[in-house]
C-alpha cells in the first residue's frame, strides 16, 4: 500500500536546490542592502578612505584566498561522494570546515587589533559599516560551519547524500562570493 | 548515484499518520493544513488586539482628553504607541500571517495537487518563530518604558536613541519581533516557491495553476526580494541603540534618510505583498459564482509580473519632501503611476468576468465584489499622492491615511474575507450561515466607508497624521465633528464583526457538514474530502487535464469541469 | 463632501494655484474612471445575475480580440497617467526645482517640541550679533518671496504652511530649506507634519503675513536701532 510520493525535478532540479537559490536571493538582497549603503555613503563621505587605511590588508588577503580554497575544498567534497569516496569527503569536509574555522579566527584577531588601537563600531559611520558587514558575514560563515560539521560527523547515509552536500556547497560558495564583494570594498576601496 | 531525498515523505513517516497524537497532530505538526490553522489562529488574535488598540485612539480624537471608559485619558505618549502599534500590528501580525501563512499555506500544495510543502518541518518551523516574534511583540507591551512609539515607520533619529520617545525595551523588543516575523515569512516563502515549482501534480502545468497561487507566489517573491535591505536597515538600527553606531547618527558620518530608504525599498512592495493574495482570491471567487472563467488569464499573469516589477521602482514617492534630491521626485512619480496601469487591469479583467457571466451573491461573491468597489477607489486615491507636487500638501495628512485604508482594507479584509467565507467549509469541514455573512458584509461595508471617507476631507483640510490632540488646531475645530463620526462609525465597524465571529463559532461547533464541493467549483481542493485527510490526496496523486476556470464550457451538461481527471471508480 | 476642491484651507500662495490645479486634474479624471468603472460594474451586476434558464457565456478573454476591451481603456489609462505627470512636473519644478531671489531668508530649526524661527537682522547674514529668534512664529511681507533654510535639532520634523501649500521635511544633519511667496496678508497655522514624539501634536505655530507698512513697523519694533537705516533705503 505505497502512498505515490512526488517529486518532480524543476528543469532537473530538486526541490532542496530550488529552495536554497530562493534563500540566496534573499540573502543576495539582505547584503546588497548593506553594500548598496555602504557605497552610497562611500561616494559622498570624507575621511572614510583614511578610516580604511587601518585595516590589515595582509589579513584581508589572507582570508580571501582561505575562503577561495574553502570553496575549492568543498567542491572536492562533493566529487568525492558522488563517486562514492567516503574518506575522501570526510577529508575534504573537514579541510573545509578547518579553513572556515581559520578565517574566523583571523577575524578575531583583526577585531581585537582594531579595537585596541581605538576603532570600535561606534567610531564612526565606516567602522560601522565594516564591524556590521564583517559582522553579519562572519555570523553566515559560522552557520556554514556548523552545517557543514553536522554533515560531517553524522553516519546517516540519508542524511549526508550528494544533494545535501551539494546544497551547502552552494551556501559556502555564496558566503565565499559575498566576501569577494567585500574585501575590496572595505580594505582596497 | 543515490536516488533523490523524499523531502519527508518516507514510507514510514507516512504510515505513522493515522495515529497521531494530540501533540504531534496540533501542536507539533508539519502538516501544511494544520500549520495554516496556527497562523489563522494567531492572525485572528493579533486582529482583536489590533483592532482594539483603536478604541483608545479613536476616542481620544473625537473626545480629547477625556475618559476612555476602562482605560482612562490617552497620554500623548501613549497616543504614539497606540498609533504605531495599530500600524505594525495589521501589517505584520494580521494580515502577513492570515493572508500568506494561513491561505497560502493552506492554498498552495491543494491546488497544485501536492501532498504537502517541499520542506514541511522548515514549515513547523516557521510557524514556531511567528509564535516567538508574536511573544516579543506581546512582551513588548509591558516593559518599562512602554512599547515602541514611533511610528509603524519607525523613522531615527526618533527611533535611535531613547531619550527622544522614551521607549527602551519596547523599541528594541518591536525590532526584534520583526526581525523573527521576517526570518519566519522568509522561511515559508521558500517552501511557497519551491512547493509551486516542484511538487505539482501530473498534468498541472505552470500554465493551469490557478491564480490565487500565482498570486502567492508573486506576493512571496516580492516579499523575499524587498526584505533584505530593510533587515540590513533594523540590523543597523539595533546597532545604533545598543552599541552606539553612527548609521543613523548625524554628525559622525551617518545619514537618517538611510533608514528612510531602505525601510521603503521594503515598505512600499509590501504593501503589494498584501494585495495580491487577496486578488488571488477574488481571481478564485468571480468565476465560480459568475460561472466563467477568469477574463485574460495570461494577461492577468503578465498585468501581475508588471506590478511586481514596478512594485521596486517607486519607493521614494513616500519621501518626496523628506530631504532629498528634487530631482529624484519626477523619475519616481512616473514609475508610481505607471503601476497603476498593471493593477487597472486586473481590476478591469475582474470586472469583464462579470460581463454575460451568471452571478450569484453568496457571500464569498459579497465581499469580492466589496473588494472591488472599494480598491477602484483606493487605488484612485493614490494618484494624489503619488503626484509629486500635490504630494507636497498630501503627505503626513489624514489624505494619507484615508488611501491605505481603503487599499489595505478592501484587500487584506474584503479579500480575505472572499477567501475565508469562500475556503471555510474545505478548512474546517462546515458550512456557514448564509444569512449572518450577507449581515456580516453589509454592516461591514457601511461601517467601513463611513468611518474612512471623510478622513480624505479632514487630511484636505489640514489635519496631520499622528494627531495625538486635534485641540490645539485652530483650523481642525470647524471640522471636528469629522472626528467624532469616524469614531462612532469605526465602533460600529467592529461591532459589524461580531456576526462574523458567532457565525464562525456556531458553524465550527453546529454547523452542517461541509460537502466535498459545495460551490461547484473545478479547482483540485474542491474535489477531495472537507477538511482534505493529511497527505491530501490518499494513494493516487491527482492527474490534472485542464485548467482551473472551466466554466459553462458549451455542449457540457454541467456548467462546470473539474480540473482533475474523474477518479476510475466513480468518485 | 465630495467636491474635494473646497476642503482646503484658502491658497495664499504664489504656487498654491499650481498645486491645487494638478490636484484638480487628477480628482476630475479620476472621478471619470471612478464613474465609469463603477458604473460599468454595476451594471453587469443587474444585468448578469442568475437567472432561471440562462447560462453563462464561455469567454476566455485570451484571444487578442477580447483582450482588446481591456487594452484600449488600459491605454487610455496610460495616456492620462502621462498627461498628469506632465502636468505635475512644472509644479514641482516651480516649487521645489529652483527658489527665486529673496530678500529676506529665515531659519526655522524643528525643535522636539518647538519651531524656532531666526532672523538675519537688517545686516542680512545670520551668525551676527542683530540675529533675532523666535519661537513658534514667523512673520513676512506680503508680495516677497522669501527663502526658508530649514534644520532639525534633534529628530525629523517637518514644516507644513497649509495655506501655502508648503512642506518640507527637517532633517538632522543636513540642511533642506524651500521658499514661498504669500498673496494675502492675515494669520495662518503652521504644523508639524512627521511623527517627531510626544508634543508632535503641540507643535503648531503662525505664519503672520503682514501688509508692507505693517510689516516695516514690525521689523522697526524688533530690531530698533536700524530704524534709521531702514528709513534711508527704500524698501
Amino acid at each position: 500500500m505505497a502512498i505515490q510520493v512526488q517529486e518532480q525535478p524543476f528543469y532537473g532540479l530538486t526541490p532542496a536546490k530550488v529552495g536554497i537559490w530562493w534563500f540566496l536571493a534573499s540573502e543576495i538582497m539582505l547584503f546588497g542592502g548593506f553594500i548598496a549603503s555602504f557605497v552610497v555613503f562611500r561616494l559622498g563621505a570624507t575621511g572614510w578612505a583614511e578610516a580604511a587605511r587601518h585595516l590589515n590588508v595582509t589579513i584581508g588577503i589572507v582570508n580571501t584566498l582561505i575562503l577561495l580554497t574553502s570553496s575549492l575544498t568543498i567542491v572536492l567534497a562533493l566529487a568525492a561522494i558522488q563517486r562514492g569516496d567516503e574518506a575522501a569527503l570526510r577529508r575534504f569536509l573537514g579541510l573545509t570546515i578547518l579553513l572556515g574555522c581559520a578565517f574566523l579566527g583571523f577575524k578575531v584577531i583583526e577585531y581585537t587589533g582594531e579595537l585596541r588601537a581605538g576603532y570600535a563600531p561606534w567610531t564612526g559611520t565606516f567602522w560601522s559599516f565594516y564591524y556590521a558587514m564583517t559582522g553579519l558575514h562572519a555570523l553566515h560563515v559560522l552557520g556554514g560551519i556548523v552545517v557543514n560539521v553536522v554533515l560531517l560527523v553524522t553516519t546517516e547515509w540519508r542524511r549526508r547524500s550528494p544533494h545535501r552536500i551539494e546544497v551547502a556547497g552552494l551556501y559556502w560558495h555564496f558566503v565565499d562570493i559575498v566576501w569577494i564583494f567585500l574585501f575590496p570594498l572595505l580594505y582596497l576601496a | 548515484m543515490s536516488p533523490l531525498p523524499q523531502s519527508g515523505m518516507s514510507a514510514p513517516h507516512a504510515a505513522g499518520h493515522g495515529e497521531a497524537g494530540f501533540w504531534r497532530a496540533y501542536v507539533f505538526s508539519t502538516d501544511h493544513k494544520t500549520i495554516a490553522k496556527q497562523y489563522l489562529a494567531w492572525g485572528l488574535f493579533w486582529t482583536v488586539v489590533g483592532g482594539l488598540l483603536t478604541v483608545p485612539m479613536r476616542w481620544q480624537l473625537a473626545w480629547p482628553g477625556s475618559d476612555v471608559p476602562g482605560w482612562g485619558v490617552v497620554g500623548a505618549s501613549e497616543y504614539n504607541v497606540l498609533v504605531t502599534m495599530h500600524g505594525t500590528i495589521m501589517v505584520f501580525f494580521v494580515a502577513m500571517p492570515i493572508l500568506l501563512g494561513a491561505f497560502g499555506n493552506f492554498l498552495i500544495p491543494l491546488m497544485v495537487g501536492a501532498r504537502d510543502m517541499a520542506f514541511p518541518r522548515l514549515n513547523m518551523l516557521s510557524i514556531w518563530v511567528f509564535g516567538l516574534a508574536s511573544l516579543v511583540l506581546l512582551v513588548s507591551f509591558f516593559v518599562p518604558g512602554g512599547a515602541a512609539s514611533a511610528g509603524w515607520t519607525g523613522y531615527p533619529p526618533l527611533s535611535g536613541k531613547v531619550e527622544y520617545t522614551g521607549s527602551n525595551w519596547g523599541l528594541t523588543l518591536w525590532l526584534l519581533a520583526h526581525a523573527l516575523e521576517f526570518a519566519a515569512f522568509l522561511m515559508g516563502g521558500v517552501n511557497f516557491l519551491t512547493t509551486a515549482l516542484t511538487l505539482r501534480a501530473p498534468g498541472m502545468t505552470l500554465m493551469r495553476m490557478p491564480l490565487a497561487v500565482w498570486h502567492q507566489l508573486a506576493a512571496t517573491l516580492i516579499f523575499l526580494l524587498s526584505v533584505g535591505p530593510l533587515i540590513a536597515g533594523a540590523v543597523m538600527l539595533l546597532l545604533d541603540r545598543l552599541i552606539g553606531t553612527r548609521f543613523y547618527v548625524p554628525g559622525s558620518g551617518g545619514d537618517p534618510l538611510l533608514w528612510q530608504h531602505l525601510f521603503w525599498f521594503f515598505g512600499h512592495p509590501e504593501v503589494y505583498v498584501l494585495l495580491l493574495p487577496p486578488v488571488g482570491f477574488v481571481c478564485e471567487v468571480l468565476p465560480v459564482f459568475s460561472r466563467k472563467p477568469i477574463f485574460g488569464y495570461r494577461w492577468i499573469l503578465w498585468a501581475t509580473g508588471g506590478v511586481v516589477g514596478l512594485s521596486f521602482i517607486v519607493w521614494a514617492h513616500h519621501m518626496f519632501v523628506s530631504g532629498m534630491d528634487p530631482r529624484l521626485a519626477m523619475p519616481f512619480s512616473i514609475s508610481t503611476i505607471l503601476i497603476s496601469v498593471p493593477v487597472a487591469w486586473v481590476l478591469f479583467a475582474m470586472i469583464a468576468t462579470l460581463w454575460r457571466g451568471s452571478i450569484s451573491f453568496e457571500t464569498p461573491m459579497l465581499f469580492a465584489l466589496g473588494f472591488i468597489a472599494m480598491f477602484v477607489f483606493g487605488g484612485l486615491t493614490g494618484i494624489f499622492n503619488g503626484s509629486a507636487p500635490v504630494d507636497i500638501y498630501l503627505r503626513g495628512t489624514y489624505f494619507v491615511v484615508a488611501h491605505f485604508h481603503y487599499t489595505l482594507f478592501s484587500s487584506t479584509v474584503f479579500g480575505a474575507f472572499a477567501g475565508f467565507y469562500y475556503w471555510f467549509p474545505k478548512m474546517f469541514g462546515r458550512m456557514l450561515s448564509e444569512p449572518l455573512g450577507k449581515l456580516h458584509f453589509w454592516l461591514t461595508v457601511v461601517f467601513f466607508n463611513l468611518t474612512f471617507f471623510l478622513m480624505h476631507n479632514i487630511g484636505l483640510a489640514g489635519m496631520a497624521r499622528r494627531t495625538a490632540d486635534p485641540r490645539p488646531f485652530e483650523m481642525l475645530q470647524p471640522h471636528q465633528w469629522i472626528n467624532e463620526w469616524a469614531t462612532v462609525a469605526s465602533f460600529l465597524l467592529l461591532a459589524a464583526q461580531i456576526p462574523f465571529v458567532v457565525n464562525v463559532i456556531r458553524s465550527l461547533v453546529a454547523g452542517a457538514p461541509a460537502p466535498v464541493n459545495p460551490w461547484q467549483a473545478s479547482t483540485l481542493e474542491w474535489s477531495v474530502a472537507s477538511p482534505p485527510p493529511h497527505l491530501n490526496w490518499g494513494e493516487a496523486l491527482p492527474v490534472v487535464e485542464r485548467g482551473p476556470y472551466e466554466y459553462s464550457v458549451p455542449g457540457e451538461s454541467q456548467d462546470w469541469l473539474p480540473q482533475r481527471r474523474p477518479l476510475a471508480t466513480g468518485a | 463632501m465630495v467636491n474635494w476642491m473646497r476642503w482646503f484651507p484658502e491658497n495664499v500662495s504664489t504656487y498654491g494655484g499650481d498645486v491645487d490645479s494638478v490636484f484638480a486634474l487628477i480628482y476630475w479624471v479620476g472621478l471619470v474612471w471612478f464613474v465609469i468603472t463603477l458604473g460599468t460594474f454595476g451594471v453587469f451586476l443587474v444585468l448578469y445575475r442568475r437567472r432561471q434558464g440562462r447560462r453563462a457565456f464561455y469567454i476566455t478573454g485570451e484571444p487578442l480580440r477580447q483582450a482588446t476591451w481591456i487594452l484600449v481603456p488600459i491605454a487610455v489609462v496610460l495616456l492620462l497617467d502621462l498627461w498628469i505627470d506632465w502636468r505635475g512636473a512644472p509644479a514641482w519644478a516651480k516649487v521645489k526645482g529652483q527658489s527665486p531671489p529673496a530678500e529676506l531668508t529665515i531659519q526655522v530649526t524643528g525643535r522636539q517640541f518647538v519651531w524656532e524661527v531666526v532672523y538675519p537682522g537688517p545686516d542680512g547674514k545670520f551668525g551676527t550679533g542683530d540675529d533675532r529668534q523666535f519661537s513658534n512664529e514667523i512673520h513676512v511681507p506680503v508680495g516677497r518671496p522669501v527663502r526658508l533654510v530649514l534644520k532639525a535639532g534633534d529628530v525629523v520634523h517637518s514644516l507644513f504652511a497649509p495655506n501655502l501649500r508648503f512642506k518640507q521635511d527637517m532633517v538632522p544633519g543636513r540642511l533642506t530649506g524651500g521658499w514661498f511667496e504669500a498673496t494675502k496678508p492675515g494669520k495662518y497655522e503652521l504644523l508639524c507634519a512627521e511623527l517627531c514624539g510626544i508634543s508632535h501634536s503641540l507643535m503648531n505655530g503662525w505664519l503672520y503675513v503682514h501688509p508692507p507698512e505693517e510689516y516695516q513697523a514690525w521689523v522697526k519694533q524688533q530690531w530698533p536701532a536700524a530704524r534709521a537705516a531702514a528709513e534711508r533705503s527704500p524698501r
